[in-house]
C-alpha cells in the first residue's frame, strides 16, 4: 500500500520536531500570542516571533512596506515591545501552541555582543523551542551600526555570546544576504555553538518614486522579500548547505510548494514563509503545502527529507 | 499590484463642516463598498482612508492631525500616491437594512447606501456623534431617498444620547436582516452585543492602528475583547475591516 500512501512531510531541527517543513518567518504576523496561534491553527509547522530587543520600539513612521514588479519592500524597524514585555507574551504564546504541538521560535536582536547574551537569558524564562539571533536586520543601520552579519568574527561573538546564555535551549542565527561569503560566516556561527541556521533575511534595497522624486519607505532603505528573493536565498542557502552539517531554515521568496520543494533541494531542512500571505492570502500555508504533497506524490517521493540537498547529490 | 503606490490627481476639495472636506480625485476606484486606501504625501507620511465613493473617487477628510490637514491644504491638480483598494469590504445581505454610523464613520456607509439604493433594499441609517456639527453625510443618505435617525451626545441634534439607544428602539420597531456599522470601538462592541441578543447578522467594519496595510505587520490586530465572535488574531487591514457575522 506504500504507493497509496501520502508522502511524510515531518522533518526535524535537531530534537525539534515540525509537522511539516514551513516556518513563519520572523517579523510577519508574529507580533502577539493570538497571531502566532492564528499561523499555527493555519497550518505552519512552526512559528517565529517578531525579533524583541533590550528596550520597546516604536519602529519606523509610514511608509513601512510596498509591493513593487517583483516583490515586497519593507522597513518597520524592528518595532517590539522589549524583552521584558516580550517574555510574558512569548509566555502566552506557548500556552497556546503546545496543546497544538506547533513549536515556537522566539527572535532576539541587540546593539552589542553583551545585550544579545542579556536579551537570550531574559527570553529562556519563556521556554521557547529555539531562539533565533537576528544579526541581519538591514532596517536600523543608524541606530545599530553595520549589522553582525557582515563579519564572520562579530556574528561568531554574538552567537557565543547567545549560547552561553540559553543553556539547553537550541538557536538559529539568522544570515544576511548581502555578504561576500555567506559558506564563511555559517562555518563561523556553527564552531560558536548555532544549532541551525535561518537564510536569509530580507535583502536591502530602495523604492524611489520618481514622479515624487523620494524614495518610498519613510526609512528610505528596506528589505526586499518575495519573489525577487527567491534566487538569491537558493544561492545562499547552497552555499552554506556545503560548508556547514547544521539543518537550515531556508527562506525567501517562497510562495508555493514548487519553491519550497527547490528550497530545500538547496539544502534547507525547513522553509520560512512570510511574504506569501501577502501573495497568497491567509490559506497561505495550506496552500502550500498540498502543492507540495502533490509534488512528492507526482515523483514517487516518499518522504520529504528525500529531497533535502537533493541538488548537491545529483 | 494593488500594494504598490498610483499617483491620482486631486479634483477638488469639498468643505462638509468647519473641520471636514471631502477630497475627490480624478476617475473611479474599482472597489467593494467599506475597502480602504493607503494615502501617501511623500515627506509628509502614509495613512489609511475608507473609500467615501467609487464613482468619483471620493475619501473623507477630517483634520485631526499633522496628515489630514496637509491633505486639507491640497487643491485641484495635486497629485497624491494612493495604494489600494485594500482588505475586504461590505455585502448587501438582505433586504431591510440598518446602518449606523459613529461620527466619520459614516463615510463607507455611503457607498454601501448607494448599493443597497441600486438592489432596492429598505434602509434606515442611524448616526451618532458629539454634535451637531459632527455629523456628517446625513443628507447625503437622505438624498438616496433613506430615513436618517440621528442622535448627539449634547443633544444639539437628534435625540440626545448614544446611537445604540436608536438602533434598540429600531429593532424593537422593525424587523431587519443585516446590520452595518462603522465607528469608534466602543460603538461596535456594543453593536456586536445588541446583535448577539437579537441574533442578527451584521458587518462591523473596525477601525485599528494600521502600518503596512498589507497584512504583514501585526499592528492592527482587533482582539476577541471588542467581539468574541471575531477569529483569532484578526487583523483589520488583512481579514477586514469590515468583519461579517451570520448566525
Amino acid at each position: 500500500m506504500i504507493g497509496l500512501s501520502i508522502p511524510n512531510i515531518n522533518v526535524n531541527i535537531g530534537k525539534i520536531v515540525l509537522n511539516n517543513p514551513l516556518v513563519l518567518a520572523s517579523g510577519v504576523m508574529g507580533t502577539s500570542p493570538t497571531l502566532l496561534e492564528r499561523v499555527a491553527l493555519a497550518g505552519a509547522g512552526a512559528v517565529t516571533a517578531k525579533s524583541c530587543g533590550p528596550e520597546p520600539r516604536a519602529g519606523h513612521p509610514n511608509p513601512v512596506m510596498v509591493e513593487w514588479e517583483h516583490g515586497l519592500i519593507n522597513a518597520i524597524g524592528l518595532t517590539n515591545p522589549g524583552v521584558e514585555e516580550e517574555v510574558h507574551l512569548l509566555k502566552e504564546a506557548q500556552e497556546k501552541l503546545s496543546p497544538l504541538k506547533i513549536p515556537l521560535i522566539a527572535s532576539i536582536f541587540a546593539g552589542t555582543v553583551e545585550a544579545y547574551g542579556q536579551v537570550a537569558r531574559a527570553i529562556v524564562a519563556a521556554e521557547p523551542d529555539m531562539i533565533e539571533v537576528n544579526i541581519s536586520c538591514p532596517n536600523v543601520q543608524d541606530d545599530f551600526g553595520l549589522p553582525f552579519a557582515a563579519d564572520w568574527r562579530s556574528a561568531a561573538d554574538v552567537t557565543r555570546s547567545v549560547k552561553r546564555a540559553v543553556g539547553d535551549i537550541p538557536i538559529t542565527v539568522k544570515l544576511a544576504p548581502n555578504v561576500p561569503d555567506i559558506g564563511r560566516i555559517a562555518q563561523a556561527v556553527v564552531e560558536a555553538g548555532a544549532n541551525a541556521i535561518t537564510a536569509i533575511n530580507t535583502m536591502p534595497g530602495m523604492l524611489i518614486n520618481a514622479d515624487a522624486s523620494r524614495p518610498v519607505l519613510f526609512n528610505c532603505s528596506g528589505g526586499i522579500s518575495g519573489p525577487a528573493l527567491k534566487p538569491i536565498a537558493l544561492h545562499c542557502v547552497t552555499e552554506i548547505a556545503q560548508a556547514v552539517e547544521v539543518p537550515i531554515i531556508g527562506t525567501g521568496g517562497v510562495l508555493t510548494g514548487r519553491d519550497a520543494i527547490e528550497m530545500m533541494m538547496a539544502g534547507a531542512t525547513a522553509v520560512g514563509v512570510g511574504s506569501a500571505l501577502w501573495y497568497r492570502g491567509p490559506d497561505a500555508f495550506e496552500l502550500i503545502k498540498a502543492e507540495m504533497i502533490a509534488f512528492l506524490e507526482q515523483h514517487n517521493y516518499r518522504s520529504v527529507d528525500e529531497i533535502i540537498g537533493k541538488v548537491h547529490k545529483a | 499590484m494593488k500594494g504598490g503606490f498610483e499617483i491620482k490627481q486631486v479634483q477638488k476639495l469639498f468643505w462638509v463642516n468647519q473641520t471636514t472636506c471631502w477630497l475627490s480625485l480624478e476617475g473611479p476606484i474599482d472597489a467593494q463598498p467599506g475597502q480602504f486606501v493607503m494615502i501617501w504625501l511623500p515627506g509628509i507620511g502614509e495613512k489609511p482612508f475608507s473609500i467615501a465613493s467609487m464613482d468619483p473617487f471620493c475619501v473623507l477628510v477630517v483634520g485631526v492631525g499633522t496628515f489630514s490637514h496637509a491633505l486639507q491644504k491640497l487643491s485641484g491638480g495635486d497629485p497624491i500616491w494612493v495604494k489600494g483598494p485594500l482588505g475586504h469590504g461590505f455585502s448587501v445581505d438582505g433586504q431591510r437594512l440598518l446602518l449606523v454610523g459613529g461620527g466619520y464613520g459614516s463615510a463607507p456607509l455611503l457607498p454601501l447606501a448607494k448599493a443597497a439604493r441600486a438592489q432596492n433594499s429598505q434602509v434606515l441609517v442611524c448616526l451618532g456623534a458629539q454634535n451637531s456639527a459632527s455629523i456628517l453625510l446625513s443628507d447625503a443618505f437622505e438624498n438616496l431617498g433613506f430615513q436618517v435617525s440621528v442622535t448627539t451626545d449634547d443633544g444639539s441634534r437628534g435625540q440626545k444620547g448614544l446611537v445604540t439607544s436608536i438602533v434598540e428602539q429600531a429593532l424593537q420597531a422593525s424587523d431587519f436582516d443585516t446590520l452595518f456599522a462603522c465607528g469608534p470601538v466602543g460603538m461596535l462592541t456594543t453593536l456586536a452585543k445588541i446583535c448577539c441578543e437579537h441574533q442578527l447578522d451584521y458587518q462591523l467594519s473596525w477601525e485599528a492602528h494600521m502600518r503596512c496595510g498589507l497584512g504583514l505587520c501585526g499592528s492592527c490586530e482587533v482582539p476577541q475583547t471588542f467581539d468574541p465572535s471575531l477569529p483569532v488574531g484578526w487583523l483589520a487591514c488583512y481579514d477586514g475591516p469590515v468583519f461579517r457575522k451570520r448566525w
